[in-house]
Parts: C-alpha cells; structure tokens; sequence
C-alpha cells in the first residue's frame, strides 16, 4: 500500500529524512515514535505530498509520487489526514464540515453526505453535537469530528500526525478508543504518536527514529520488551518512566 | 446688509425636491453596482495577488499599485474621454446607445476600489492559520477551491469592518460621478443650487442624504457579521 526506498528529504542543510525504508501492507498498522524532531512528522506527511520529498522513491496506493503526471488532488482524497490541532473548519458547523468533501470532490448528494456524516457521528459519538461549531467543542470532540471528516472521504489509508498531543489528559482516551475501533475495521493506519499503551495495544509494528534516520523496526511486543537501539531504550525509558 | 432668507421647503417637496430624489436613486444605483464588482474584482486580483505564478501575481500586484496610486478623478477621465479611443468601434456603438457616463463611472469606481479591497482581503487571508489551508489541501481540494470554501469565507468575515470603510468610501466617491454628467445626488443638488441660489439648503439636503445612505450601509453589513459571524466566534 505504502513503500519508502531510500527517501531522503532536507530542510536547507538540515538532513530530515535519511535514507528511509519502509513498507506498509493493506489493513496494517504502523505506529511511527521517536523523540520530538526526529523527523516522524516528515515522514507522515510526505505520503500525501504535503512535503515534497527531494530524493528515493515513495509509492502510495499504487501511485509513483516523483511522478509530475500524478494527480496529487485525486490521491489525496483517498488519504485520510488527522492533524495534532485539528484544524476544523471554524466557520462551518460540524455537519459541515463533514460534509463539505463528499459533496464538493465526491459529488455526493447532500442528502447522501448527511446520512453519512449521521453515521459517522454515531461512530464517533457525537450525534448531539452536529449542529454545534468546532469553537464550541472541546478538544477531545473537535479531534473525533476531524476524524470523521477524513473518513467521510471513504479514504483507503489514514495518517495520523500526533492525534493526542494537543489533548488535556482525560480526553486522549475517547480518541484512541476511536482510532482503536478504526484499526480493527481493517484501515491501513500510520500514526505518529507518544501513546506506547496504544502502540502496544493495535498496532502490527513499530518505528522508531531520531535524527532523521530509521533506527528500529518490530512488532510491539518485541519493541518494548527488548528495544535493540540505544537510543530507543533511552527514548522508552523517558516516555514510561511515568507510569512507574 | 444681505440677509440670507432660509428656505427649507423648496428641497423638501416639488420639482427640486424631485430631482434631489432621481439624484439619490442614481446614485444608489451606480454604489451598488460599484459595490458588487469592486467585491468580485477585489476577490479576484487578492487570489491573484498570492498565487504560486508569477506572472500572475506580478499582474495583480502592478494593477494594485497603479490604480491605488493614481487620483480616482484621472481614472475617471480616463474611462471617460480616453476609453473610446482604444475600443473597437462596435463596443462603442454600443457605449453611446447606452448610458455612456453611468458604465464610465461604475468601471472607474469599480476598478479603483477593487485595489483597496483586494489588500483589505490579503490581510484577511494572511491572518487565517495556514493548517486551515493543509487541511483543505489534504482533503483533495484544489488550491483555487481551497481558498473557495475556506480560506476566503473565513477571510472575509475577518474583513468585514475594513470593508464597510471602502464600500463608504466608494459611495462617497461616487459623488465624483457628476464631472461627467451623471446625474447623481451631487450633481443634482449643484442643479437645484444653480435653479434656486439655495445652496445651502440643497447641499444640506445632500449633505444628510449621503450620511443616512453611509449607515444603512453600516447597519446592514453589521447585522450580516453578527448573524453570520456569531457562532464562529462563539466561545
């Protein structure tokens, strides 16, 4: 579904992506982790080309990126972005902005469009919530509205750049109860994310990088139990040490 | 010594009265025609302003600085005397059958206050956050459509008490109309004056009409940024 070989990406002389390689299955999920600046964020948005990249080959669905013949737009829409902030649209309701997508790229009815976005408020659980503004939505909300924003696309894959950041603590769980639900329905997920119980919990692998580079690969249970990597011991200690 | 005998009712009914009335019709009519294209022009060159092209954006940005930098009352002159001599004879034609002076005025006054509108929007779009364009974007809509649905509607809301300032300062303007011959407010009241001696009382007269006409506007374009812009802001 997704293939890295040997992309490279610099920000002026700063090396951001080095020399990544990676391969992503359909129905996988990816959970890419590393200290702040390791270039995870990059990386997740470089797979629908919100980051050009300047150097190696990335294949989504199919389709060549370094191809100038691509249609970026077209394959955008089947890939689901999640933001750290949210970034709704604040001058439309959430109905709205649900909406908005299908009608306007998918040529749905809006009638269609509104017994989608009714489903997938439900999903979300945020049925009573569809004619409020995003300013009036706590984070927690506002983030489940953005993800039922890109799923409404019907998209194949979905990225995820740090979901939970921006959260206080006791909404992070309600959104990773919904991205936990998503993962079982078999989506292809790549999230960027500090939520070790999460990675742990769904997904089929882990990243782990710093300084650009990937620095570890595994399953979860193989991650945290018996990280290979310095740095990755290191970065494991910092991230659980609260919780003991 | 003169004494200057006031009277009020030679503006206020009959014939005078009348023409201070086809004045104020004209030139509602030429502010909100103005109103409407300089909103759509301005729109236009803002996007034109920012976009990726360069020829583009170099376009917008010289129709900007020339028509902001020259006096409104040369671009009328311009439209007015000097317009016909570079278009084909057939649109000419058509000019002349028509009302030759209102289409001047409203392309001077529309391409002037465009300019102003246009920077007004710039701001506006410059201060939405730029995820709101990344989000746009992710989702698969073009750059064009981007600022469409998102970018722009947030923007103008943003802009709306600037706004209000241009579409006073065109309904203004449009007084400037009359070195043409339209037959607008002021030069009606100057026609009154010329009829009667009574001056003052007709400028006065034009004087009140142009400030009850400056806070309909007000009032309206108020009303419609609290009932639209409420429940973004609402907290």
């Amino acid at each position: 579904m997704i293939t890295f070989k040997g992309v490279h990406k610099w920000f002026k002389d700063l090396h951001v992506l080095n020399d990544i390689n990676i391969h992503v299955n359909q129905g996988e999920v990816l959970v890419v982790c590393g200290p702040s600046g390791s270039g995870k964020s990059t990386l997740i948005r470089t797979i629908n080309k919100l980051e050009p990249i300047n150097q190696g080959t990335l294949i989504v669905d199919g389709m060549d990126l370094s191809d100038s013949k691509v249609d970026i737009n077209k394959l955008r829409a089947e890939i689901g972005f999640v933001f750290q902030q949210f970034n709704l649209y604040p001058h439309l309701s959430v109905m709205r902005n649900i909406t908005l997508a299908p009608i306007k790229i998918r040529k749905m009815s809006k009638r269609d469009a509104e017994s989608q976005a009714m489903t997938l408020l439900e999903r979300v659980g945020l049925v009573e919530k569809r004619n409020a503004y995003p300013t009036q939505l706590s984070g927690g909300q506002q983030q489940r509205v953005a993800i039922a924003r890109a799923l409404a696309m019907k998209p194949r894959i979905m990225l995820f750049d740090e979901p939970t950041s921006a959260l206080d603590p006791e909404m992070i769980g309600e959104v990773l109860l919904v991205m936990k639900d998503l993962a079982q329905s078999g989506m292809t997920m790549i999230v960027v994310t500090h939520e070790m119980g999460f990675a742990s919990e769904v997904s089929d692998r882990v990243v782990f990088m710093d300084d650009g580079r990937i620095l570890e690969e595994a399953a979860p249970d193989e991650f945290f139990k018996n990280p290979k990597h310095e740095r990755a011991q290191q970065f494991l200690k910092e991230v659980l040490s609260p919780m003991h | 010594m003169f004494k200057y005998q006031f009277d009020w009712s030679i503006v206020l009914s009959g014939k005078y009265f009348e023409w201070l009335l086809s004045g104020l019709y004209t030139t509602i009519q030429l502010s909100i025609v103005s109103i409407i294209f300089s909103f759509l022009l301005g729109l236009l060159i803002a996007v034109m302003r920012m976009s990726n092209i360069r020829p583009v954006r170099w376009f917008a940005h010289g129709y900007l600085e020339f028509f902001r930098n020259t006096p409104l009352l040369v671009q009328i002159f311009f439209w007015y005397f000097g317009s016909y001599k570079i278009l084909p004879a057939v649109i000419n034609d058509w000019l002349n059958r028509t009302n030759f002076e209102f289409g001047a005025a409203v392309i001077a006054l529309t391409i002037y206050t465009s300019a102003f509108i246009a920077e007004d929007i710039r701001s506006g779009v410059r201060s939405i956050p730029r995820e709101q364009l990344e989000a746009a974007r992710s989702s698969g809509f073009s750059y064009v459509r981007s600022m469409q649905y998102i970018i722009l509607p947030q923007a103008v809301r943003i802009t709306i008490p600037p706004l209000i300032n241009q579409f006073l300062n065109l309904t203004k303007n449009s007084s400037l109309a009359m070195t043409i011959g339209v037959m607008e407010l002021t030069y009606q009241a100057r026609q009154v004056e010329s009829y009667t001696f009574k001056g003052f009382e007709a400028f006065t007269a034009a004087t009140l009409i142009y400030v009850v006409i400056s806070l309909v506007i007000t009032v309206m374009v108020t009303y419609y940024d609290k009932i639209v812009l409420s429940p973004m802001k609402a907290r």
